[in-house]
């Protein structure tokens, strides 16, 4: 009898598990707006974003203990879009070593912290490359005492890097495609690589060009390092997301696209309430008085003008944290597609 | 086992949930980076499985060379603990007082730092005798080209075991005199790299990383305290009777605490020297904070963050940690059942 009844339940699971299976793939493709991120934003009354440990420009902490900073901005526009206060932001300071581990376990929602998008962290790691909110390539900082000018005069140097990075497999690609042999010596934090070349143990150091800008900023004397010209790679650092909630990438996009339509469009801080009340289609749509995209992701139609009235435009947001009055690094490939740069946007249309 | 097997589980779930999936495969992919020290040739078109045997063995290095200073270290300062001499007493219980309560990363760093801050650019190196050079970037010893050297000095030590035991009499001279001249046979024949400075570095030879001095040094001096204080606990168990007879028999203090009494301490000295020896191997994982590419920084950071395989990375690493330390524990304690036997 017991023989016979662990038979049938042999069967009857070999035959429901597929429905099961089935049912789930099934409702995964058709996740109901605005979908399990939001839901858990909306639950948990915070944004979690992921941002660097602690990096001039990109994100860092004043003597109170608050977060400001590029990537700092970037959270508190969608949160302010998602949950209609910019204040609602937990930021979690994540290592280059652990960061995608994080991301991918939950801990945060979203991770915009200077890092690079590529093929490997979309495919292999099932992560959303969202958007590119800086545009940089890796260079390197170098002692002026060295006398060199060019990136391939470094043939033999050693370069204090960090590990975990796309940067420590740029310089053996580099190695391997021009001959250039550049020694690297691996550290977990930034700080760390920084103490142990003023110390004199390496040649330089190598980050992308904006993080390098920001480290320049906090030697002990700036004057006596030179970032030099060139970069060995493309390096278009941006917002990462897990791939699992397609309606959750779409808003961080086009939170994205909003900031940057808003340059383009002429539409700043100090005057998005007037031009809300204007009469320009374009500006109407972006900031929601027409066309409805809001509630197409789950959110009422104010999220990008409050997005907008938090932050900024891009243009305001670069020049805050990388401008002439702070970092001053050359706005370059992140200007307008108009001025000449790499910014072009997908029409609110 | 229950809970062995419900954790499994557990994970098992929480991955499928995150689609992340248990797989093995990714050890195959070509690594694309360099390691900046190791003991074995590599390039970056090797795998993650090979990048995990080249840190294992730097991470076994580091390990053996920290051992043999923290065991060294610690006999010599338990015999200054237990000396007649003030002066070496008291700065032997200064010593041991002060590495013993303060954190071990802390003094990792402070000698990484300390070491980095007085050696020389690589431009004005400190010469020793014009073939080995010391700088910040390490030290630059000359290299044998050909495997012959190598090949004497196995055949050195090898003889050095065995000739003593053939003939017992000359015990001392013969294995030492036997390894000299063969190392020195060895030296002759194969046609040595003298490291020379070109460029930013000297280039050639073998180099000896100044994050391997600091990890070596900072654990071996941080262990030795806590050995120390082990042995001088042993050293105390034999019981005063042994030390006295010994002394009635004429033999020095010298050679009392050599024949007599250091034998007997060890049988008491080795189960918590195993444990002090397992911990050094655990405590080779702080070289990540110091850049030496041991095999917690090289796969548990940065063959985890380019494949994303964090579950099978760690689970790896452990295992790694896992065999080496139950082969030592294993040998040490076959030691001790030899020691518990002789006893008898």
């Amino acid at each position: 009898m017991r023989r016979r009844a662990g038979w049938i339940g042999a069967v009857a699971a070999v035959t429901l598990l597929p429905g099961l299976w089935s049912s789930g793939a099934a409702r995964a493709q058709s996740i109901p707006i605005p979908g399990p991120t939001v839901e858990t934003i909306k639950k948990r009354g915070q944004l979690a974003c992921g941002v660097d440990t602690g990096i001039p420009g990109f994100a860092f902490q004043d003597s109170a203990g608050a977060w400001h900073g590029f990537d700092v901005d970037y959270c508190r526009a969608i949160a302010a879009a998602v949950l209609g206060d910019a204040t609602k932001v937990r930021y979690v300071p994540t290592t280059t070593p652990a960061r995608f581990t994080i991301l991918q376990s939950g801990e945060i929602d979203l991770l915009v912290r200077d890092s690079t998008l590529t093929m490997t962290r979309s495919l292999q790691l099932h992560l959303a490359e969202v958007a590119i909110n800086f545009y940089a390539g890796q260079g390197f900082l170098v002692s002026k005492k060295l006398g060199v000018s060019k990136i391939e005069e470094l043939d033999g140097a050693t370069i204090c890097t960090l590990t975990g990075a796309t940067l420590e497999l740029n310089i053996a690609d580099f190695a391997r495609a021009r001959g250039t042999k550049i020694g690297t010596l691996l550290f977990e934090k930034s700080d760390e690589a920084i103490a142990a070349m003023e110390a004199g143990r390496c040649d330089g150091y190598t980050d992308d060009t904006g993080s390098l800008a920001a480290v320049r900023s906090t030697l002990k004397t700036p004057a006596d390092w030179v970032v030099l010209e060139g970069v060995i790679s493309k390096e278009p650092l941006g917002i990462h997301a897990r791939a699992s909630d397609i309606n959750w990438v779409n808003i961080l996009y086009w939170v994205d696209t909003a900031l940057k339509t808003a340059e383009e469009l002429g539409v700043t801080k100090a005057n998005v309430d007037e031009k809300k009340a204007g009469t320009d289609p374009m500006v109407k749509r972006l900031l929601g008085v027409e066309g409805g995209f809001g509630e197409m992701m789950g959110l009422d139609p104010a999220w990008s003008y409050r997005a907008i009235k938090a932050t900024g435009n891009y243009g305001e947001i670069y020049d805050e944290f990388f401008g002439p009055k702070a970092l001053d690094l050359a706005r370059g490939q992140n200007k307008l597609w108009k001025d000449g740069g790499l910014v072009y946007t997908l029409p609110f249309r | 086992m229950l809970v062995l097997a419900w954790a499994a589980r557990n994970a098992a779930t929480a991955l499928t949930a995150r689609n992340m999936q248990v797989d093995f495969g990714f050890l195959a992919n070509p690594a694309g980076f360099e390691i900046p020290f190791r003991v074995v040739p590599w390039s970056a078109s090797d795998s993650y499985g090979y990048a995990l045997l080249v840190a294992s063995l730097n991470t076994a290095l580091a390990a053996a060379l920290a051992i043999v200073l923290a065991s060294v270290l610690g006999l010599v300062i338990a015999l200054m603990r237990l000396s007649a001499n003030p002066l070496a007493a008291v700065l032997a219980r200064g010593g041991t007082e002060l590495v013993r309560n303060t954190p071990q990363l802390l003094q990792i760093v402070f000698w990484y730092i300390a070491v980095l801050q007085v050696l020389p650019a690589a431009r004005a190196s400190l010469s020793l005798g014009g073939a080995m050079f010391l700088n910040v970037r390490g030290l630059f010893m000359p290299a044998p080209q050909t495997p012959a050297f190598a090949i004497c000095v196995g055949l050195g030590v090898a003889s050095a075991i065995i000739l003593p035991r053939l003939l017992p009499r000359a015990s001392l001279l013969l294995g030492a005199g036997s390894l000299v001249l063969l190392t020195a046979l060895g030296a002759m024949l194969s046609p040595w790299e003298v490291p020379a400075l070109r460029g930013f570095n000297f280039q050639g030879g073998w180099r000896l990383p100044p994050e391997l001095l600091a990890l070596v040094v900072g654990i071996g001096i941080y262990t030795s305290a806590f050995i120390a204080e082990n042995i001088r606990a042993s050293i105390r168990a034999v019981p005063p009777g042994q030390r006295e007879a010994a002394r009635s028999l004429g033999l020095s203090p010298g050679r009392t605490m050599r024949l007599v009494v250091l034998p007997q301490a060890l049988r008491t000295l080795l189960p918590p020297l195993a444990s002090h020896y397992l911990n050094i191997i655990k405590s080779t994982t702080l070289g990540a904070a110091i850049a030496y590419p041991e095999v917690l920084q090289i796969f548990a950071r940065t063959v985890l963050n380019q494949s994303g395989r964090a579950v099978e990375t760690m689970t790896l690493v452990l295992g790694v940690f896992l065999a080496i330390n139950l082969v030592v524990s294993t040998l040490i304690g076959r030691w001790d059942r030899r020691l518990q036997r002789d006893a008898r």
